[in-house]
């Protein structure tokens, strides 16, 4: 009889719904994730205050290096990064792989990335990411990008930048252009805000959403080419809710010491005084790359 | 009324806009400094092992300490709450305030968060947002659960310190913030 009436009293949860995927980026915002490729790197990004740690098969400087396509990491490689650390594990899949997806949300991933830093799988579609009870991240260059990404459930939006080049100018282009768009929408009437939600693709009660919120409606880090704590302020102060780094940080020399720098720069982006603490002495950053040598520009994967 | 907010990393806005909405002013948190003329104190969620950090670096630890002990008001959010409570997965926490015993993360992972209705004591029926949430194992005897889920207190008071495994900020319901000023923080 114990039993039945402890039935009777059992309190019912509601599992996937957004409020708690953008949930869980609303708790990661004033933070650093970091890519990591084993147990190891994980543990120091852990240690360093990261909030959160990408697994990763290879480091988008090494994914341009090497070439070929690049895909989801090895499941087995993702477990034993889940089991090293207690912050939340995020891994990527390629741009419409929702198979790649699938997966990952069965290994319980904390979040995914759908990444133009891997080689894309759907020449036209993104994942309809409503269909998951695992939180989504997704790039943008520009607003209509990024509230297409929302529109098909991304939970958090980041800039793209240019991924594994440890320079900063395309995050920065980007974040700008979505802070130039979102201003633009203010001025507009409600023929023109129409236009404009033809223009992107999205439904005109989102672009009036954002225009109302006067930024995006869920929270959007920087990504794609930070390096140092200087680079993390910046994207900070241009309003970013907290930022990724991937190859910067264990490309470095110093990878412990730099990894809590950016942490220390993200948490006091106005503090110029502790920015300029630790960024003494922190070795040799990664040597980076001229955007226009490039060969070819990951942000222009996506649709 | 003045409320700081821990503000390295977390749900600071959403503390903010809630406490606003509830009649009281803000200031952020980062050095000793700001500490300065609060009335009270929010502890964010947020990642727990990185705010506990900050604290400790920023000379933030000892100066809070003293001041809950004096009997400043806090409320503790998720990874607040594990910040404030008497032992964490075992060990001593960093605020033991709380005479709880916390384990964080213990509902799993990120695809097992869930929202579930609750019945808080006195407050009746509140939304509860729980994320990467913490359970509260045991609860002493100076304690009072005032609301709980599946039998697990998940809202517990003990004198000036109210702590919530859940996240009243996410859940667009001021109800908990008013609790908070006006029965924990004006006592």
């Amino acid at each position: 009889m114990v039993s039945k009436s402890r039935k009777k009293n059992i309190q019912r949860r509601i599992k996937g719904s957004f409020r708690v995927k953008a949930g869980l980026a609303q708790m990661l915002k004033g933070g650093v994730i970091m890519d990591v490729v084993n147990a190891e790197q994980a543990k120091i990004a852990e240690k360093a205050g990261a909030v959160s740690v990408m697994a990763l098969e290879r480091v988008p400087a090494d994914i341009r290096k090497e070439g070929g396509v690049a895909r989801m990491a090895d499941p087995k490689k993702v477990k034993e990064i889940m089991k090293a650390v207690s912050i939340p594990v995020m891994a990527k899949v390629r741009i419409g792989h929702f198979v790649e997806a699938q997966v990952l949300e069965a290994l319980k991933v904390d979040f995914i990335d759908e990444s133009e830093v891997l080689t894309p799988a759907d020449p036209k579609h993104h994942i309809n990411k409503w269909e998951f009870k695992v939180p989504f991240v997704c790039g943008c260059t520009c607003l209509g990008e990024a509230l297409r990404r929302i529109n098909e459930g991304a939970a958090m939006i980041r800039t793209k930048g240019e991924a594994g080049t440890g320079n900063v100018i395309e995050a920065v282009r980007h974040m700008r252009m979505v802070n130039e768009e979102i201003a633009a929408l203010k001025k507009m009437n409600s023929m023109q805000l129409k236009k404009k939600a033809k223009e992107y693709r999205v439904p005109v009660a989102l672009v009036k959403e954002t225009r109302k919120l006067g930024r995006l409606p869920v929270v959007n880090f920087a990504a794609g080419g930070i390096a140092t704590p200087a680079d993390a302020a910046l994207m900070m102060q241009l309003g970013c809710d907290g930022v990724f780094v991937g190859s910067g940080i264990f490309k470095s020399s110093n990878p412990a010491k730099r990894a809590r720098a950016i942490v220390e720069a993200v948490a006091h982006f106005r503090d110029a005084k502790v920015i300029a603490r630790v960024s003494e002495n922190l070795g040799e950053a990664m040597k980076g790359k001229e955007i226009s040598e490039l060969k070819e520009k990951l942000q222009e994967r996506g649709w | 009324m003045l409320v700081g907010i821990l503000a390295f990393q977390g749900g600071v806005i959403e503390h903010k806009q809630m406490l606003g909405v509830v009649g009281a002013k803000t200031v952020e948190i980062r050095t000793p400094r700001e500490l300065r003329g609060i009335d009270a104190l929010v502890f964010p969620g947020g990642e727990s092992t990185h705010l506990s950090k900050e604290l400790d670096e920023s000379g933030l630890t000892l100066k809070i300490f003293r001041l809950i002990k004096k009997g400043l008001p806090v409320f503790g959010t998720c990874a607040g709450a594990i910040l404030l409570s008497k032992k964490v997965d075992g060990k001593k926490g960093k605020f033991p305030f709380v005479d709880i015993s916390i384990k964080r993360n213990a509902y799993g992972r990120q695809v097992e968060s869930f929202e579930a209705k609750l019945k808080v004591s006195k407050l009746g029926w509140f939304p509860g947002v729980f994320i990467r949430a913490p359970i509260i194992e045991s609860i002493g005897k100076k304690a009072e659960a005032l609301a709980f889920f599946n039998g697990k207190p998940v809202l517990v008071r003990q004198k000036n310190v109210l702590v919530a495994t859940f996240h009243p900020e996410l859940s667009g319901n001021k109800r908990l913030h008013e609790f908070f000023l006006q029965n924990v923080a004006l006592q």
